[in-house]
């Protein structure tokens, strides 16, 4: 009896990952999650800019390399060419919620039919852990050397809050992978953003709380240990909108 | 051929874009173009097809790289400053090797500029406007008719050879009204086996991508990019001469400026000045041996624009010292009388002229 096995929604490459970095498991639920829903001849994924940019190698799928912040708008114009396939996009927190804000918030505001699984680790990861939209007030990054300091650059963004204001918007919830629990609730939370896409039901974006210990300068349990005091407090998990559980 | 009818140039290129198979339209509006939007909004959703007005003109260029990348015709129309946001997507589009159609119908900069007629994209659409090392195949229409031939060949070129397409307009050409005969042209198809539609629909997996961090990679994917701009620069140079045979000042212009100087050298040949015009209608691939060929009988060339002098540059360049290159030009919004391009020609006919 097969008891386990690697899903086929992943290639054989090797990730790049560094060690104890979360995007392992999280490529990980999103590729299982569309094995199982038995789409992924019919996927097409949108990869962006960032630590997350070789996931063109790592899902198994067809895949577009978008420009940073743009993975939305790409993904509209191929799920608009073609409706029949499962578009989603896998982005940073750089490239989702500062340089790609406009394209995010009106791929929600028009509830495009795509999947957007956003990746928060509190840093850019990729040019080498300076501050993200979504840093956390005092926290120390390359270019928030002193602390990030909101009386000057202002405050985290909270992304799945200010999406739940935008009508369009068809599904929003903040998950983490820090532990099994929550990774089993990720799961279920992607599961269900591309359910909704199979279903039309339209835009859904899943938050999922990341780690970053190479830039954070934590080791992996430290990391993780930090996300459960530091993240999650402000940036608390849980369902933002529900279009169609509200109208239940 | 059919009755002609009588159509705005931005009118008259939506059409044609639809009767070659454009189903796929993102825009954004800026005037001197919106009407090649208002077109699309008014006729795609009879016909089944997508026209989305987007949040920017960067989301707009971003849903046709989507949208090519998937394997249909994909477009999107903009005026100058909207082409500077453009110029991202268009080099992605350039790196993805994804073919689509861009149109430019361009008012005067820089900056905001205004909303009349210029030319003053050249430099951006020939020299690059997006980063890195690459070519767009670039249409000039002169006429209205152009204006919608443009865009059956715009797509055909982009498609045959993976480069996107760019019809470099202005606002003259996409404002006035002329009679347009609305037969289709040729459509080309060529298959797209790179689209990500899906690994159900072709063998392996599909990726569409500019990236590549191994230097001796990069090198290799614009070395051969630059093979098939070659075939480009041998196979599908275009322009038009206009009393060249005998001429001795060969003015160069391309769009409403050719349109100006047409007359302007009608009016020279009436005063006893052989005069003659070429016509370039791909910018890019520039027509360099034809220009090269003629500095070996003409005594001078006249580079004409609505801009500072862009074009100018690859006169000289084409013409490579043979013969002493002239410019006329104006700016801003400003379109030159076939008075002031004759008193140019008279000047130079006198040696009273300075070289560009």
């Amino acid at each position: 009896m097969v008891v386990f096995e690697k899903t086929k929604g992943l290639t054989d490459t090797p990730l790049h990952y560094c060690p104890g970095c979360t995007h392992g498991i999280i490529h990980r639920l999103v590729a299982e999650s569309l094995a199982e829903l038995g789409v992924l001849d019919k996927t097409v994924g949108v990869a962006s800019v960032g630590c997350s940019v070789f996931s063109y190698n790592y899902f198994n799928c067809d895949m577009i390399q978008a420009a940073h912040g743009r993975a939305p708008a790409v993904a509209t114009g191929a799920k608009r060419a073609n409706p029949d396939n499962i578009v989603f996009t896998y982005q940073g927190d750089g490239d989702l919620a500062a340089i790609g804000t406009a394209e995010t918030v009106h791929a929600a505001a028009r509830n495009e039919n795509i999947t957007v699984i956003f990746v928060n680790n509190a840093i850019y990861g990729m040019t080498g852990g300076q501050m993200a939209p979504t840093t956390l007030p005092n926290q120390v990054t390359q270019t928030s050397p002193y602390g990030r300091d909101v009386t000057v650059v202002g405050y985290p963004v909270k992304v799945c809050e200010m999406l739940s204001q935008v009508t369009g918007a068809s599904y929003l919830e903040r998950v983490a992978v820090n532990n099994v629990k929550n990774i089993r609730n990720a799961k279920r939370a992607i599961k269900k953003a591309f359910t909704n896409q199979i279903e039309g039901k339209g835009f859904s974006l899943i938050e999922v709380l990341s780690t970053c210990p190479t830039n954070w300068g934590l080791s992996p349990a430290e990391a993780i240990k930090w996300l459960d005091d530091n993240m999650e407090k402000y940036y608390p998990l849980g369902v933002y909108k529900d279009k169609y559980e509200e109208g239940k | 051929m059919s009755e002609k009818v009588l159509m705005k140039g931005n009118e008259a290129l939506a059409e044609a874009a639809i009767m070659a198979g454009c189903r796929h339209y993102f825009g954004y509006p800026i005037t001197p173009q919106t009407e090649v939007a208002a077109y699309m909004a008014k006729k795609m959703p009879k016909i089944g097809g997508t026209f989305l007005q987007a949040e920017s003109e960067i989301a707009a260029i971003n849903m046709v790289i989507g949208a090519a990348a998937s394997g249909v015709r994909a477009m999107t129309s903009s005026s100058s400053p909207g082409i500077s946001l453009k110029s991202e997507g268009i080099s992605y589009l350039a790196g993805c090797e994804l073919p689509a159609l861009i149109v430019n119908v361009q008012r005067g900069g820089p900056g905001l500029g205004g909303i009349q007629p210029s030319q003053s994209d050249y430099f951006q659409a020939i020299k690059g406007g997006g980063h890195g090392d690459y070519h767009l195949i670039v249409l000039a229409p002169a006429s209205v008719q152009e204006m919608f031939d443009m865009a059956f060949k715009g797509f055909n070129l982009s498609e045959k050879y993976r480069v996107p397409a760019m019809i470099l307009a202005d606002g003259t050409m996409g404002q006035m009204m002329e009679p347009v005969s609305l037969d289709a042209n040729e459509v080309e198809h060529y298959d797209k086996p790179w689209a990500t539609v899906g690994t159900g629909k072709h063998e392996g997996r599909n990726i569409i991508n500019s990236l590549s961090l191994s230097p001796k990679q990069l090198e290799d994917w614009n070395i051969a990019r630059f093979a098939r701009y070659k075939k480009i620069e041998e196979n599908e140079v275009m322009y038009e001469e206009y009393m060249t045979e005998d001429a001795e000042i060969v003015i160069v212009a391309f769009g409403i400026a050719a349109r100006v100087s047409k007359n302007a050298v009608k009016e020279a040949r009436r005063r006893g000045i052989k005069a003659g015009m070429l016509r370039p209608i791909t910018l890019w691939p520039f027509p360099k041996k034809a220009l090269n060929a003629l500095a070996d009988k003409a005594k001078a060339f006249l580079s004409v624009e609505l801009n500072m002098g862009q074009m100018a540059d690859d006169v000289k360049l084409a013409v490579n010292c043979k013969k002493p290159v002239y410019f006329y030009g104006r700016t801003g919004g400003v379109i030159m009388t076939p008075e002031e391009v004759l008193d140019e020609i008279e000047k130079i006919e006198k040696g009273e002229a300075e070289q560009w």
